[in-house]
């Protein structure tokens, strides 16, 4: 993009809010959210990642779904981190998910919505841009 | 197939010992008795961190959230919940102050943290500049550019209250006057990311997370200073961050929000990063601009400050990391807004890195006034193992070690300095009774001597004799006059240092002897460390009328010193012992002693 005007940064700040809130990308309407900084790296997220687009492509699930990375979600504890934002089921943080979880995520959570066992964690504050 | 409701039951150790595995069974029990089993799922999920009121029952999508719940109640939260779909008032946490029924999105009642410096990390994808503007990102330095004026945004950053995160708490908006005030055609701004001490991570992650905010912030400083040019000093050791920031930058050039006539405004600010080589006293801000220069990273006295005599002479203004993650959001939510969290003197929040002998070591946020016992109890979870607490070390080396009995003290700059800490930067480590004080002054202080520049007499010298008296006592061969002599190389060193490095490096050493002399005169007088982490001072033993001859822990031994006939007591050669404590962790009859 070439550089931009103030209009056109607030044009484009309503049309990805919208985006990000919709939670739609290219027709994709689940988001996998993998927490990549150092330290969910280091507890084998990069594996988890690839874990799941592997168990996404398997289960015929590649075409609803975007896998997305982030920073440290704060739960050091229960690396890697993996969020699933999804419609009619609501979003949740699981905790602890090593790349032999990926599969049963993606089974369980977004082929059969239901939740997995043991690997629930909160997330640690509210939203403060949305609130 | 599809679930209308979703039962988490906590499955922390806090809510398992207070019978949440019962709650668990008795929600599936009830589910199938009252035949709605297909339109509940009933799950358990790790700690809620919030394990005081537990156990905790959370119920989505109504996002019921029920703490002390009993296994009895089962029946009443899928009857009414479930089936009717009327909360179950009475188990409703209920927040004492407004003594009203919470919601969970209501995070002051139940949640501890509160997230301004991170409110992006874990939520956007750190590469991606429209995610960040999409969550009002560059909003600020819209309104800095637009809509304020240089003087009205420091006016507004001195209005918030925003004090230093870096460690000393400096005002920021009184940082910025002073350069926007120092004469002079070239400014610079500088961002601190040198973090060094032991155990801390909060800024690596807060540029991992979210980096446009630390580029957004340096924009706004750099027009109200005046200032067309900033570096981010960084170390070598954070690839990551150094790689997502390399993005960020790019991104934001392409954009148009760096580089010449940022929007249109005919502002200028471009931004270059430096790579520190990781030297501790680089993280001192003068020291730091020397090493920028090309030069070797060493301190000068003060004044001048960088603001008025800073890089290549130039007013400068330095600000950490998480100081500049708090400024957009100050000018997008107005000063008002953010002074309204904290205390009196220390507004906002602050980040903390959890570590140590904690349940829930993690990245946290909380509001200036938090307790020590909310952070590491509530956000934390407690000790590991039910273990005794015995301290926390706030602010890394340069910190010191706060006990039990000062726990409920309200977080405030004043506070943890009243208390012979600091707050430091934000590392937060937590120890139990399985740690030596002796031995944590002496790690501290043998990481003051490594990474002390050799500048000044006070700080090269000091340090080193300090160690040498720790290691002493230690070794068991200390003397009651060493206390004496650590105290007052201690408070010379605290008065006499060039900088900070040697100015706190005497805190960890002071402040447990300070708590826990007694501990310092056992190894003293007794050559005993009740922790058994002073290796010197640990003899093992085997109890020849418990041991049964299994041999295991002669099979351990590394080196090997244990001897013994099968089933027979063995005997352990202490000569040789190199007490590594593999036979007692191994003998599962208690046979071999510790003392």
């Amino acid at each position: 993009m070439a550089k931009m005007t103030l209009d056109q940064l607030r044009a484009l700040r309503a049309e990805k809010q919208e985006e990000l809130e919709r939670r739609n990308v290219e027709g994709k309407d689940i988001q996998v959210i993998v927490g990549m900084g150092t330290c969910g790296i280091a507890a084998g997220a990069k594996l988890t990642f690839d874990a799941i687009v592997a168990a996404l492509e398997k289960h015929n699930m590649a075409s609803r779904v975007v896998v997305r990375q982030t920073g440290c979600m704060g739960l050091c504890y229960v690396e890697p981190t993996v969020e699933v934002v999804m419609p009619d089921m609501p979003s949740v943080i699981y905790g602890k998910m090593t790349s032999e979880f990926a599969e049963e995520l993606v089974v369980k959570h977004l082929v059969e919505h239901s939740l997995l066992d043991n690997h629930i964690f909160d997330r640690p504050a509210v939203d403060i841009v949305k609130h | 197939m599809a679930y209308k409701n979703f039962i988490l039951v906590c499955g922390g150790t806090g809510c398992e010992s207070s019978r949440s595995d019962e709650i668990y069974k008795n929600l599936i029990k009830e589910a199938e008795a009252l035949g709605v089993s297909r339109d509940v799922q009933v799950v358990k999920t790790g700690c809620f961190g919030f394990c005081e009121k537990g156990p905790i029952v959370k119920v989505l999508p109504s996002e019921s959230f029920y703490v002390e719940v009993k296994p009895e109640d089962a029946r009443e939260i899928i009857a009414e919940q479930v089936i009717k779909g009327r909360e179950v008032k009475r188990l409703l946490y209920r927040n004492e102050r407004k003594a009203e029924t919470a919601k969970l999105q209501d995070i002051e009642f139940y949640q501890k943290q509160f997230r301004i410096v991170l409110r992006n990390c874990g939520v956007i994808n750190p590469e991606s500049i429209d995610e960040y503007i999409a969550r009002t990102g560059y909003k600020a330095l819209e309104k800095a550019l637009f809509e304020m004026t240089p003087e009205e945004i420091i006016a507004e950053m001195k209005a918030s209250g925003l004090r230093g995160r870096g460690g000393a708490g400096f005002p920021t908006g009184m940082k910025w006057e002073a350069a926007r005030k120092s004469p002079g055609d070239v400014k610079y701004i500088v961002c601190n990311a040198d973090e060094g001490d032991p155990g801390a991570y909060m800024d690596r992650s807060t540029i991992e997370g979210d980096p446009h905010s630390i580029l957004e912030a340096m924009v706004i400083a750099g027009r109200a200073v005046g200032a067309n040019f900033g570096y981010i000093y960084i170390r070598a050791e954070y690839p990551l961050a150094i790689e997502r920031l390399k993005i960020a930058i790019a991104q934001a050039k392409d954009y148009g929000l760096l580089g010449e006539n940022i929007l249109e405004s005919g502002f200028n600010f471009d931004i270059e990063i430096r790579l520190g080589a990781g030297a501790f006293v680089c993280g001192e801000e003068t020291a730091l601009l020397q090493s920028i220069e090309g030069k070797r990273g060493m301190p000068r006295p003060k004044p001048p400050f960088p603001a008025v005599k800073g890089l290549w002479g130039k007013p400068t203004v330095i600000n950490n990391v998480e100081t500049l993650a708090n400024v957009p959001m100050v000018l997008t939510r107005g000063a008002q807004w953010f002074s309204s969290i904290g205390t009196e003197k220390s507004k906002g929040t602050k980040v903390f890195a959890l570590t140590g002998k904690i349940n829930n070591s993690g990245l946290i946020e909380v509001p200036m006034g938090t307790t020590l016992r909310e952070i590491i109890f509530d956000i934390g979870g407690g000790i590991r193992n039910n273990k005794k607490f015995k301290g926390v070390q706030t602010g890394g080396p340069s910190g010191g070690i706060i006990v039990e009995k000062d726990l409920d003290t309200p977080i405030s700059y004043e506070s943890l300095t009243a208390l012979g800490s600091m707050m430091g930067s934000g590392g937060m480590i937590v120890m139990d009774e399985d740690d030596c004080v002796v031995d944590v002054s002496k790690f501290y202080m043998a990481f003051c001597v490594d990474e002390s520049c050799g500048k000044c007499a006070p700080c090269r010298i000091g340090t080193k004799q300090m160690h040498g008296l720790l290691d002493k006592i230690t070794k068991g061969q200390g003397e009651e006059a060493d206390l004496v002599k650590l105290e007052q190389i201690g408070k010379a060193m605290t008065k006499a240092s060039l900088c900070m490095l040697g100015g706190s490096a005497a805190n960890p050493t002071l402040s447990t002897i300070r708590h826990f002399r007694d501990e310092y005169l056992e190894h003293i007088r007794d050559r005993k460390c009740r922790a058994g982490k002073c290796k010197d001072l640990v003899v093992y033993e085997i109890d020849p009328a418990k041991c049964i001859g299994c041999g295991l822990c002669a099979r351990k031994c590394p080196v090997p010193c244990i001897t013994g006939e099968k089933k027979k007591p063995h005997v352990i050669d202490g000569s040789k012992c190199i007490k590594c404590g593999e036979c007692f962790a191994v003998c599962k009859f208690g046979a071999v002693i510790k003392r």
